[in-house]
């Protein structure tokens, strides 16, 4: 692909983006991230200003490298982050993303994630909150190289639609060419558990707390074990508040 | 305290309750018991104002107020508990937490004083001794990897920290072990045996009422309260049957 011509839909990774808003922030600049043989990394990426945005980190991990990053998609009508990881021997990947959107807004999350090397871990976790009008896409692709044995990859992808007109779409997407590997990945598009909610009212917690609370637990689940955990999640219902 | 009048109701346009009548004074212990689709469970859940359980006659009035007037949490607020018999599974959410903010926000309706988060945790480790409930469960999210008889328990506590005036109780004798069915047993006598409380206990079985003493028992058949006695009822049903006794 030619780094300066603006994609059409036609290529996948844009399929469901917001062409005019990318015309405005293209080319997007990669940004590149090394982590040598047995460094840690962390990186959160926090994206609640008003302005359209567009990031492209490419993150190279060395044998035995572990690398952190946190997304917080969740501020204006168009914001995008794409992460590329080549994973050496024995490395760890984690990526932990909440997209919360309402309005107009189309939040969206690409990944590509190589296994290049045998043993190395990577752990997506992706929660999106949609309400209104909102968009949110998440498409990750785990790449497993051949000879890339003992490979554990996992995606989890998690959408809640708060209103019928807000659309999720999400491909996670598994391409293995080694044999001895454990790829993982779970993908599901839904409402708050009418169950759940039921429980919580027959308490005495009023509707809106009860969902609330819901949220809370769900968007939390990005953010589990992240070095400024309470900040990010601090944010993220910040912006939860701001779309109910 | 609670009047059923000719109560109709119907899941998924399916009429289950067919014209239910029942009243509960306070101070009193009742048992309904039936056989399997008799529509018990229904009658828990339509007096909680479960989604999907329809009334589509009759009237329920509940210390004063028009019952199905009120929504899920207003009935909790009122005073109503539901024990539920398969309690919800919430990742994420703990006991601690919720409950606090739903027995304040009980306490916010009737014009009480919120608990502060010392006050409730003292009031929440009482209650869970009472049930012989590890206080670190609580700390746990919403009865996930929690046994049966501990999902009982907990309902049991959740009960206690609510203090609530009416508690319907659906087959909480159900996945109990026998001493998990003692330890339930005295929670309900000494959360609920109290003059101005009441207890309905939904069950198949005479074994929970050995250790919760009813006032009156009831046999739901055909979504209708088809007879009602004493506690030897519930013997009589044991002994020979719904059938035999409800026919």
């Amino acid at each position: 692909m030619n780094a300066l011509a603006l994609p059409t839909r036609k290529a996948e990774a844009f399929r469901y983006s917001d062409l005019d808003a990318l015309a405005g922030v293209w080319p997007v600049a990669r940004e590149m991230v090394s982590v040598a043989a047995g460094d840690t990394v962390a990186q959160a990426i926090v994206l609640t200003e008003a302005q359209p945005t567009a990031r492209h980190l490419v993150i190279t991990l060395a044998a035995g490298a572990s690398c952190d990053v946190r997304i917080l998609n969740a501020g204006s009508a168009f914001g995008r982050i794409t992460v590329e990881a080549r994973l050496g021997a024995g490395a760890q990947f984690t990526l932990g993303a909440a997209q919360i959107g309402g309005g107009g807004q189309t939040l969206e999350i690409v990944t590509e994630v190589a296994h290049d090397a045998p043993d190395a871990i990577s752990r997506q976790i992706i929660r999106s909150v949609l309400a209104n009008q909102a968009t949110g896409t998440y498409l990750g692709k785990v790449a497993v190289a051949r000879g890339a044995n003992g490979t554990d990859a996992a995606q989890s992808v998690r959408a809640m639609l708060l209103d019928r007109t807000a659309t999720a779409n999400a491909k996670p997407e598994l391409e293995i060419y080694a044999d001895d590997v454990k790829c993982a990945h779970g993908c599901a598009v839904g409402e708050l558990d009418a169950a759940a909610l039921f429980y919580l009212a027959s308490r005495g917690l009023p509707p809106a707390t009860a969902r609330k609370l819901m949220l809370h637990a769900f968007i939390a689940e990005a953010f589990v074990g992240a070095p400024d955990e309470e900040r990010l999640l601090g944010e993220a219902l910040d912006r939860l508040e701001s779309i109910l | 305290m609670l009047q059923i009048h000719n109560l109709h109701a119907t899941v998924a346009d399916k009429p289950i309750l067919k014209g239910l009548s029942l009243t509960i004074n306070a101070g009193e212990i009742h048992a309904i018991m039936g056989p399997n689709g008799a529509g018990k469970s229904t009658l828990g859940y339509t007096l909680g104002g479960r989604p999907g359980y329809e009334v589509t006659g009759g009237t329920v009035e509940f210390v004063g107020q028009d019952l199905l007037a009120l929504a899920p949490h207003e009935r909790a607020a009122a005073g109503l508990f539901l024990g539920f018999q398969y309690p919800v599974e919430i990742p994420g959410v703990s006991f601690v937490q919720f409950l606090r903010e739903a027995a304040n926000a009980q306490r916010m309706v009737r014009g009480e004083k919120p608990l502060s988060g010392g006050e409730f945790l003292k009031l929440a480790r009482e209650k869970a001794a009472l049930l012989k409930l590890d206080m670190e469960m609580l700390k746990r999210p919403v009865n996930v990897g929690f046994s049966g008889g501990e999902k009982k328990r907990a309902e049991m506590v959740q009960m206690g920290i609510l203090d609530p005036r009416l508690a319907i109780l659906d087959e909480t004798d159900s996945g109990l072990d026998i001493d998990a069915l003692r330890i339930c047993g005295e929670g309900i006598n000494a959360i609920m045996r109290k003059p101005d409380k009441a207890v309905l206990l939904i069950t198949h079985y005479q074994r929970l009422l050995d250790y919760v003493r009813p006032d009156f028992v009831h046999v739901l058949a055909g979504g209708r309260i088809v007879k009602s006695g004493g506690p030897e009822l519930a013997r009589q049903l044991e002994d020979e049957g719904y059938e035999a006794v409800a026919a």
